[in-house]
C-alpha cells in the first residue's frame, strides 16, 4: 500500500492556495471598463513606442487621443458621428461588448467580411496610416472600437488561462484512460503491473470533469466570451452583431446542443472509468476471469466511444474558440497532444513512486517501454502538427490561413516554441536506448514535453480569447499550479486507497518478470 | 598441438545451447563461432559480444540525408533560380522550408535505411555469388554448431564438449 508522503501533500496543497490566490489576482486585475484599458495601452505605447506601432498609433495618439483627453472625446464622438459607427459600439451592455469583440476579431478573416455584408468592414484601428485619411471624429470611433476590442481581449486573460489549464489536465487524465483501455484491449503484457498507476491518474477524471462543466456554463451563462458564437444576436440578421457564418453553423454550434454534447462525454468518460476500475479490483478478488473478460469488452467499447466523442469535443472545446476556422484532421491532432502528455504523466509517477520504493516489479524495461510510447507518440503529436501546418501554409486560402497567420505573427515564441519543446527536444534526447532507462533524463524529458504540451493549448486556445495581449504571467501561472496541487492532490490520494499490484490480472506474472 | 584445429560441437535444442555457451565461456575456452538456424534470443550476451554500434551508423547516415537534402533544394530552389512558382516564398531556404521537409524527411530516411543496410553488409562480409562459410548443412536446418578453439588437451576438450549436451563432436583441421 502507498502512503500519501505528508511532504508532498503541503506541496500540493500549497499550490492549490498560491494558485487559486494567483487566479483571483487574475480577475482582480482585469479592467472593468475601457478607460482602464486606455491608461494600459498608453503606459505600453510611451513604454515602447517605436517601430511600426509609433507610425501609426502615436500619430493617431497624438492627433485624436492626447489632445482631448479621453472624457471628451468620448462624448463628442457619441453626439457627433453617429452614422459611421454603429450605435451598438458605444453600449456599455455586455451584450453589445461581445458582438464588439466579434466584430473585431473578424477583421483578420477578409473571407469572412466579404460573406458577411451586414458587417462593419471599416478599416481595423491597427492600420494606422490608413487611418490618417479618415475624417477626426471617425478616428475617434474607431479608437473607441479599438479599445473595446483591447478590453475583451484583456477581460478574457484570467478566464482563458483557467480554460487552458483545466482542459490542459482533464485531457492529461483522458490520455492516460485511452491509454489503459488500449492496454486492456491489447491485452499487452508488459503493463499490468502500471494499472494501478494508470487507474490512480485517472482518479482525476471525475473531478476534472466537473470543475469544466462549470467553467462550460458559465461561458454559456455569459460570464465571459471565450466563445464568440454564443454572443446574443449572431444568427438573428436583424441584429448588428449578424454573422452569416456563424449563423450557418447554428445548427451545430448552439448553447444547449453544446452543452448536453459536453454532457453525454464526460458522463460517458467517467463511465468507463468507474466501472473499469470496479471491476479491475473485483478481479483481484474472484476466483475466475469473468470480470477480466467484462473490462476487455468494456474498454474495446469505450475506445470506439472515445475516438468519436474526442474528435467532436476537440471541435466543441477547441476548435469553437475560432468559429470560423475549421481543420479536418484537428481532432487528431488534439488526441495526439494529450495522449502523450498523459503516458508522460504515468511515466514521471511511475518514476516517483519506484524511486520511493512502492513498485516493486517495475524494472527499467517497463520505463523503456513508457519512454519509447513518450518518443513514439511526439513524433506523432509533430506528424500531425506538420500535416495541419502545411497544407493550409501551402494552399494558403485566406479563410483557413488566418489561424496560422495570427499564431505565427502574435505568438511567435509560443508557436515555434511548442514544437521544438514536443519534437526536437525529445527526438535528440529519446532517440538513445540507454537514455530511456536513466530517471533522470526521463524527468527531463518528460518536464519538457507537459510544458510543451500545455504551450500547445495555450496556442490553441488563446490567440482566439485574448489575441495578442496574451502573456504567460500571473493569471496563467497560478491557474496551472492550482489545477497541478489539484491533480497531485487527487491522484495520490487515490493510489493510497489499494494495493500498487493487482493480484489476479492474466498477464500480471508476465508482466513482473518483463525484460526487454 | 596444432594451431589450426577446431571443435564442432552440435546441439539440437537452443536452450541447451545456450547452457552450453555459458559452460565453455566459463572454463574459458574460446568460442570462435556459433551457428544457428535462426536468431537466440540472448546469445550474444552469453557469448559476451559487444553490442552493435549500427544505430549510431545509421543516426549520422541520417544526418547526412538531412544535410544533403537542406543543400540541394537550398542550391535548387533558392540560390541558383529562384523562381515564383505560384507564389511561394524563394526569398530565403527558412521562408519555403514547409515545402521541402516532405524532401528533406524522406532524403534522412532514405539515406539512414540504405547506408545502414549497406554498412550491415560490408561489416558482415555478405554480398552476391559470396562462397557460404557453413561448416554443416544441418545449421541452417535444425541444428546449433558451436565452433571452439582447440588449445591444450584436445581429448579433454571433446569430453567437456559431449557433457554439455552435444548431440554430436567433431574435432576439424581448419585450413
Amino acid at each position: 500500500m502507498y502512503t500519501f508522503s505528508s511532504k508532498l501533500k503541503t506541496f500540493s496543497l500549497i499550490l492549490m492556495v498560491v494558485g487559486l490566490l494567483g487566479i483571483g489576482y487574475g480577475f482582480l486585475t482585469a479592467p472593468k471598463d475601457i478607460k482602464e484599458v486606455e491608461a494600459i495601452l498608453a503606459a505600453e505605447h510611451h513604454g515602447h513606442g517605436t517601430g511600426h506601432e509609433a507610425a501609426g498609433h502615436e500619430g493617431h495618439e497624438a492627433k485624436g487621443h492626447d489632445a482631448h483627453g479621453a472624457e471628451a472625446h468620448k462624448a463628442e464622438a457619441t453626439e457627433a458621428h453617429a452614422p459611421t459607427v454603429d450605435p451598438v459600439h458605444h453600449d456599455a451592455v455586455p451584450v453589445a461588448n461581445v458582438a464588439e469583440k466579434e466584430l473585431d476579431s473578424m477583421h483578420v478573416d477578409t473571407v469572412a467580411i466579404a460573406a458577411a455584408p451586414v458587417v462593419h468592414t471599416e478599416a481595423p484601428a491597427d492600420l494606422g496610416i490608413r487611418k490618417h485619411k479618415t475624417e477626426k471624429v471617425d478616428e475617434h470611433a474607431e479608437h473607441e472600437k479599438h479599445l473595446n476590442h483591447v478590453l475583451h481581449q484583456l477581460q478574457n486573460k484570467p478566464w482563458a488561462a483557467l480554460y487552458v489549464a483545466c482542459i490542459f489536465f482533464l485531457l492529461i487524465s483522458m490520455g492516460v484512460l485511452a491509454f489503459y483501455a488500449i492496454q486492456q484491449v491489447a491485452q499487452a503484457g508488459w503493463s499490468p503491473v502500471l494499472f494501478r498507476v494508470m487507474e490512480g491518474i485517472t482518479a482525476y477524471l471525475p473531478v476534472a470533469s466537473v470543475i469544466f462543466f462549470i467553467l462550460l456554463l458559465l461561458s454559456a451563462f455569459h460570464f465571459n466570451h471565450l466563445f464568440v458564437w454564443m454572443a446574443d444576436g449572431v444568427t438573428d440578421p436583424a441584429s448588428p452583431n449578424y454573422d452569416k457564418l456563424i449563423a450557418g453553423k447554428s445548427g451545430y454550434l448552439n448553447v444547449s446542443f453544446w452543452l448536453i454534447r459536453a454532457a453525454i462525454f464526460l458522463i460517458g468518460w467517467n463511465l468507463y472509468r468507474h466501472f473499469s476500475r470496479k471491476g479491475q479490483l473485483a478481479q483481484d478478488e474472484s476466483s475466475d476471469d469473468s470480470n477480466y473478460k467484462k473490462v476487455f469488452k468494456m474498454s474495446a467499447g469505450f475506445l470506439v466511444f472515445f475516438i468519436v466523442s474526442e474528435s467532436i469535443m476537440s471541435w466543441d472545446w477547441i476548435m469553437s474558440v475560432d468559429p470560423h476556422w475549421f481543420s479536418t484532421l484537428f481532432g487528431w491532432y488534439v488526441f495526439a497532444s494529450f495522449f502523450v502528455s498523459g503516458i508522460t504523466t504515468i511515466c514521471m509517477i511511475t518514476l516517483y513512486l519506484k524511486n520511493n520504493g512502492y513498485l516493486e516489479h517495475v524494472n527499467t524495461s517497463h520505463i523503456h517501454d513508457l519512454a519509447k510510447f513518450m518518443f513514439g507518440i511526439s513524433v506523432f503529436w509533430t506528424y500531425l502538427w506538420f500535416s495541419q501546418f502545411m497544407l493550409i501554409w501551402y494552399a494558403n486560402i485566406p479563410e483557413e490561413v488566418t489561424y496560422f497567420v495570427t499564431r505565427i505573427n502574435d505568438y511567435t515564441l509560443p508557436f515555434w516554441g511548442a514544437v521544438v519543446m514536443n519534437f526536437v527536444f525529445p527526438i535528440l534526447i529519446l532517440i538513445n536506448t540507454d537514455f530511456k532507462r536513466i530517471s533522470w533524463v526521463l524527468v527531463m524529458a518528460g518536464v519538457v514535453i507537459l510544458c510543451g504540451h500545455y504551450v500547445d493549448f495555450f496556442n490553441m486556445i488563446m490567440p482566439a480569447t485574448v489575441g495578442d495581449q496574451w502573456f504567460i504571467g500571473i493569471p496563467e501561472i497560478a491557474s496551472v499550479c492550482f489545477f497541478l496541487g489539484l491533480f497531485i492532490f487527487v491522484v495520490f490520494t487515490a493510489l493510497t486507497k489499494v494495493p500498487l499490484m493487482p493480484k489476479r490480472n492474466p498477464f500480471i506474472e508476465e508482466s513482473k518478470h518483463f525484460h526487454y | 598441438m596444432s594451431t589450426n584445429k577446431v571443435i564442432h560441437a552440435l546441439y539440437n535444442d537452443d536452450d541447451v545451447l545456450m547452457d552450453a555457451v555459458k559452460q565453455t565461456r566459463k572454463a574459458h575456452h574460446h568460442i570462435e563461432e556459433v551457428y544457428t538456424p535462426f536468431p537466440v534470443h540472448g546469445l550474444d550476451k552469453a557469448m559476451g559480444l559487444a553490442p552493435t554500434r549500427l544505430a549510431i551508423c545509421a543516426f549520422i547516415y541520417g544526418c547526412i540525408g538531412l544535410s544533403t537534402a537542406t543543400w540541394m533544394m537550398n542550391n535548387i530552389m533558392i540560390s541558383d533560380w529562384p523562381q515564383d512558382i505560384g507564389g511561394k516564398p524563394s526569398f530565403s531556404y527558412i521562408q519555403n522550408m514547409p515545402a521541402f521537409v516532405p524532401v528533406m524527411f524522406e532524403m534522412t530516411v532514405f539515406f539512414a535505411a540504405h547506408l545502414m543496410v549497406i554498412t550491415f553488409y560490408m561489416r558482415s562480409r555478405m554480398w552476391p555469388f559470396k562462397q557460404a562459410e557453413n561448416p554443416d548443412v544441418r545449421t541452417t536446418d535444425d541444428h546449433f554448431l558451436m565452433e571452439v578453439a582447440v588449445s591444450g588437451n584436445e581429448n579433454d576438450m571433446v569430453s567437456f564438449f559431449q557433457n554439455t549436451g552435444a548431440v554430436e563432436v567433431k574435432v576439424i583441421e581448419k585450413h
